[in-house]
């Protein structure tokens, strides 16, 4: 096993966890300040890519096609806020949970009769192919854009969240809603702008993985399931929190499934191995997010102390 | 409290108080159960497409006899699929059902017809247990035998001497046969044998694996969505330059290639039809299915088309007279009629003899994306277990 | 008149069958299959509507009852008088197992690990190769119960499944009429206060989610009986987001909710199915395949409107 592979493996992990950030924290924004479960929040993922596929076919540049994908979405995340989520706030998480789910399958069926099945979306022409980053080692360049862009959208997140005055709301608001609401900030604009970054955030995701995985309905509830494990891991209402969160389930869940088999292959029998090795792999990450819970049932980092 | 329990009573007082159809031996019912809705709904919709297709080109007849097609949707759930199957068959009163995609589904159903002597004619699962020992009088195959690609493929593989072949399947049972059907063919070297987990969306692990592994050809059954996002991953990470694709014919067949795009350039699959295959009816058959729906069809397409010629052919055989059982079943047998694909017959276990073809993706003089035929790899083959089963 | 009501609907349910004609066994079998659904929505109902707890992974336990009696009935163990309690208790232990873990997180945090367990049993029973794996495991005989009754007539299938949703109602009723039951729903409406009181609260919810888990693996065993088939997917998610949908129209923390959801859900999905509606389909052809858009519209209207569900509409009108 050389230490080639190690470092591949470890970008992979990189990738799908920062690109999991970009989900799990527009999720853990609207979770811990909202205190609402929003299952709906693959919906908007799924619309990103879509919105993406079609615009990058109607401009012909994918660049163009992503860059207005990600206002196309958030604007609809906004509306959707506006008509339906917004009663939702002061309702019970079981109310919260159902009316969502209802979302995700209207939103299904509603993207199969616009849009069909599915839709193409390819890495571009520029980027498909590998780029030499080490004497000896290669790495797809559509992945290191991944890399790229989702570092610079959690270090602009981070930037807006400690250091700016809205951050400074929503933190207030995460830690304590009453008296963020006491001392007179405008709780629904706040909560339509944060719903819309989240649904931004989300087409980013959306948009940038859509030429690796299939652009089709019900894209979302595979990958919903993996932002909840984050959030729930680093703690409901925390950036942070979410970061390593998502950071860890991408390298344990692309590590696992990459040298678990093999581990297992030198301690057990052949059979065994290849029996347990893959069947385990696939638990990993709930079997990680069980044993923190187990120690800190708040997750990592939770918001309220 | 007696209102709360209205609707139900009421919902059964509907549902329970219908009056029954009126029963007519002067034409020939088939009910007609898919996947038509939900993720993987596009194979049902092919084959139903295709199947209604055929009987609306035979002027709405079936061997003569106007044919009513009951369409049901079991979408994904066995449990639904095997409701609709008992409605057609104990209420409804088919002379025929068909139209399953997904073995899964399909086995749920079929006992009930089974046990109610009803025929059923697969327009595409057929499982290899059923080939073998739970062999059955009354299932017949219209599509191919589950390994059928599986063994093409490594048939292929040896044929054209790549010297080492890495292997990915998901971890469950169907994945397993999979590769245990490539393998009885292939001969030579295995690089690499991974499952995957279902519906994994990233592979980037397994590529790294992959390229690391430097084999000459992978070959990959990975159905529906993890295929799609299997195989721009793999050309995104510019393997496809270095190492040959190959994939059994159903994931690189139109409706991949439309998910897919152009990445799908050069991939090598087996498949017992294709578009171009030279013969007066599959001719016919992809002009009027083209002319009809606005698309190319697929291979499930095909199936489905198959199986409306094989059911007209045996009711024609028995001039109408599909109360006979046994003599539809013989007719069926014996399988009198022109398919798509060429040359077909029945094995002794009701499992097709047929050939099998490489296949390419490429433009077609449209530049459109097909499959188009390299050669032939199997010349009537049948399955690997025809032996365990005890039927003549 | 409220006294009479649930003997009635018994009564009705009892000459139903005898009403049909020999060929509609098919009515019959729907039937069953609304009773055995009733019975798991009637159990998740336990956790969700009177607890205040909730748990996407209860198909777990459903398809643990299924899968238990399966195994059994395929390794030659016919009789469900042994298959039926074996599958109960191996529901129970799992509901003992997870619950214990579970239940000590709250809210969100255990609606998230409840989901991860049933992930989890799925993808290792999709791993078993010796049961079938994804192509599910098929059974030749429904189980038996001696006595001279044949469970493979619909018409004795459809009693046994009355019987058994039967006993499960009035186990809910009493459960949530005695004091067991009383401090579960306090323990919902108000947990600090219920500890404060001194209620040892966790031991009465993992009690109750356990007795939750033995009531659904009973409704597991039938629903492979009935079958003849299990799968993986029984033991899936959205399969508890499906038992899930039908307490919220039948009406959550109502005693008859799981009942009416499930004859509700199940009906509807019948109708929209089998039933064309011509001026429907001349708007909107094909609407037949996008019924979950229907299925989640009425969802949606039913929590933002009507959040009692069909029951708690009908009892509302009636003191209105």
């Amino acid at each position: 096993m050389s230490w080639i592979l190690i470092v591949e493996q470890s970008l992979n992990g990189l990738q799908f966890g920062l690109m999991l950030f970009l989900l799990a924290a527009g999720l853990t924004l609207v979770f811990g300040i909202m205190d609402m479960i929003n299952l709906a929040h693959g919906s908007l993922y799924m619309l990103g890519a879509f919105l993406a596929a079609t615009l990058v076919q109607a401009t012909g540049s994918f660049a163009l096609g992503v860059l207005l994908a990600i206002p196309a979405t958030a604007v609809l995340g906004m509306l959707l806020e506006m008509s339906v989520l917004r009663t939702l706030y002061a309702r019970d998480h079981l109310s919260q949970v159902l009316a969502t789910f209802a979302l995700i399958l209207i939103f299904n069926e509603a993207v199969r009769i616009i849009w069909g099945p599915d839709m193409p979306l390819s890495v571009p022409a520029a980027l498909s192919g590998p780029v030499q980053l080490l004497p000896g080692m290669v790495y797809p360049a559509y992945r290191l854009l991944i890399i790229g862009v989702g570092a610079a959208v959690a270090g602009a997140l981070y930037l807006l969240v400690a250091r700016t005055r809205i951050g400074m709301l929503v933190r207030a608001g995460a830690s304590n809603r009453e008296m963020a609401l006491a001392m007179g900030v405008n709780i629904p604009r706040l909560f339509t702008l944060l719903f819309g970054v989240g649904a931004g955030l989300c087409a980013v995701a959306g948009a940038l993985l859509g030429p690796l995985f299939a652009v089709q309905v019900g894209m979302g509830e595979n990958i919903l399931i993996l932002a909840f494990v984050v959030i729930v891991i680093g703690g409901i209402g925390s950036i942070r929190g979410a970061l390593v969160g998502s950071l860890l389930v991408g390298v344990v869940d692309t590590i696992g499934r990459a040298f678990l088999p093999l581990l297992f292959g030198i301690f057990f029998q052949p059979r065994v191995a290849s029996a347990a090795g893959p069947a385990i792999a696939s638990v990993l990450v709930y079997l990680l997010m069980a044993a923190v819970l187990y120690i800190k049932p708040q997750g990592l980092f939770p918001a309220r102390g | 409290m007696t209102r709360q329990l209205l609707a139900p009573v009421l919902v059964w007082a509907v549902t329970g108080w219908l009056p029954l159809p009126a029963q007519a031996a002067d034409k020939v019912k088939i009910g007609f159960i898919s996947t038509l809705s939900g993720p993987s709904a596009a194979l049902g919709v092919d084959i139903r497409d295709a199947f209604l297709l055929a009987v609306k080109m035979n002027g709405g007849k079936l061997g003569g006899l106007p044919a009513e097609v009951l369409v049901g949707d079991d979408q994904f759930k066995p449990d639904v699929g095997r409701q609709l199957a008992e409605r057609n068959i104990k209420l409804d009163k088919v002379n025929f059902l068909t139209g399953f995609v997904f073995s899964n589904i399909m086995l749920a159903s079929v006992p009930v017809a089974f046990e109610n002597k009803i025929i059923y004619v697969s327009p595409n699962a057929a499982p290899s247990p059923l080939a073998g020992k739970q062999c059955n009088p009354y299932f017949f195959a219209a599509s191919w035998p589950n390994d059928a690609y599986h063994e093409a493929a490594g048939q292929y593989a040896t044929t054209r001497g790549y010297q080492a072949v890495y292997m990915l399947a998901p971890n469950y049972q169907a994945g397993k046969d999979s590769l245990e059907g490539f393998k009885r063919f292939y001969k030579g070297t295995i690089a690499g044998e991974v499952y995957t987990q279902l519906g994994q969306l990233d592979y980037s692990a397994e590529l790294a694996q992959v390229r690391a592994a430097k084999p000459e050809a992978v070959y990959i059954f990975l159905p529906g969505g993890m295929g799609v996002n299997f195989i721009k991953q793999f050309v995104a990470a510019g393997l496809s330059k270095d190492v040959q694709l190959i994939t059994p014919g159903f994931s690189s067949d139109q409706d991949i290639i439309r998910a897919v795009g152009d990445a799908m350039l050069g991939t090598f699959d087996a498949a017992h039809w294709a578009l171009d295959l030279d013969n007066a009816a599959n001719r016919k058959f992809v002009a009027e299915f083209e002319k009809e729906y606005k698309r190319l069809p697929t291979v499930y397409a095909s199936q489905g088309y198959d199986t409306a010629l094989l059911i007209d052919s045996a009711v024609r055989e028995v001039k109408g007279r599909i109360e006979d059982t046994e003599g539809v079943r013989k007719a069926l047998k014996a399988a009198k009629f022109q398919s798509v694909r060429g040359s077909f017959r029945f094995n002794r276990n009701q499992y097709p003899i047929q050939n099998y073809y490489l296949r390419v993706v490429g433009k077609d003089s449209q530049g459109r994306l097909v499959n188009k035929t390299m050669g032939t790899i199997f010349k009537d083959r049948g399955d690997a277990y025809v032996q365990e089963c005890p039927m003549k | 008149m409220r006294r009479a009501a649930p003997w009635v609907v018994l009564a009705l349910a009892l000459a139903f069958p005898l009403a049909m004609q020999a060929e509609q066994t098919y009515y019959l079998s729907f039937a069953s299959r609304i009773f055995v659904y009733a019975l798991a929505a009637t159990s998740l109902n336990l956790i969700l509507g009177y607890g205040g707890m909730i748990s996407f992974g209860h198909a777990a336990f459903v398809g643990t009852g299924a899968y238990v009696s399966s195994i059994l009935l395929s390794e030659g163990v016919a009789s469900a008088w042994i298959g039926w309690p074996a599958a109960v208790a191996a529901s129970a232990l799992a509901a003992l197992a997870i619950g214990a873990v579970s239940l000590r997180t709250r809210g969100a945090y255990f609606i998230m690990i409840t989901l991860a367990f049933a992930q989890m049993m799925f993808f290792l029973v999709n791993s078993m190769k010796a049961y079938g794996g994804d192509e599910g495991l098929s059974l030749r005989e429904r189980a038996s119960v001696g006595l001279g009754v044949d469970l493979g007539s619909d018409f004795a299938f459809y009693y046994t499944a009355l019987a058994a949703l039967a006993a499960g109602l009035y186990g809910l009723h009493r459960l949530a009429h005695s004091r067991f039951g009383r401090v579960i729903q306090a323990i919902r409406e108000n947990e600090e206060r219920a500890e404060a009181i001194g209620f040892p609260v966790y031991r009465h919810k993992l009690a109750c989610f356990v007795i939750a888990g033995a009531a659904g693996g009973l409704a597991g065993a039938l629903l492979a009986s009935h079958g003849k088939y299990v799968n993986p997917n029984v033991l899936h998610w959205t399969h508890s987001g499906t038992l899930m949908v039908m307490v919220i129209l039948g009406g959550v923390g109502r005693l008859w909710g799981g009942v009416i959801g499930a004859a509700a859900l199940l009906g509807l999905e019948d109708l929209i199915a089998n039933h064309r509606v011509d001026w429907l389909a001349a708007i909107f052809p094909n609407y037949q395949q996008h019924a979950s858009l229907g299925v989640g519209a009425a969802l949606l209207a039913i929590v933002l409107f009507a959040p009692e569900g069909i029951a708690g509409m009908l009892a509302r009108r009636k003191h209105a």
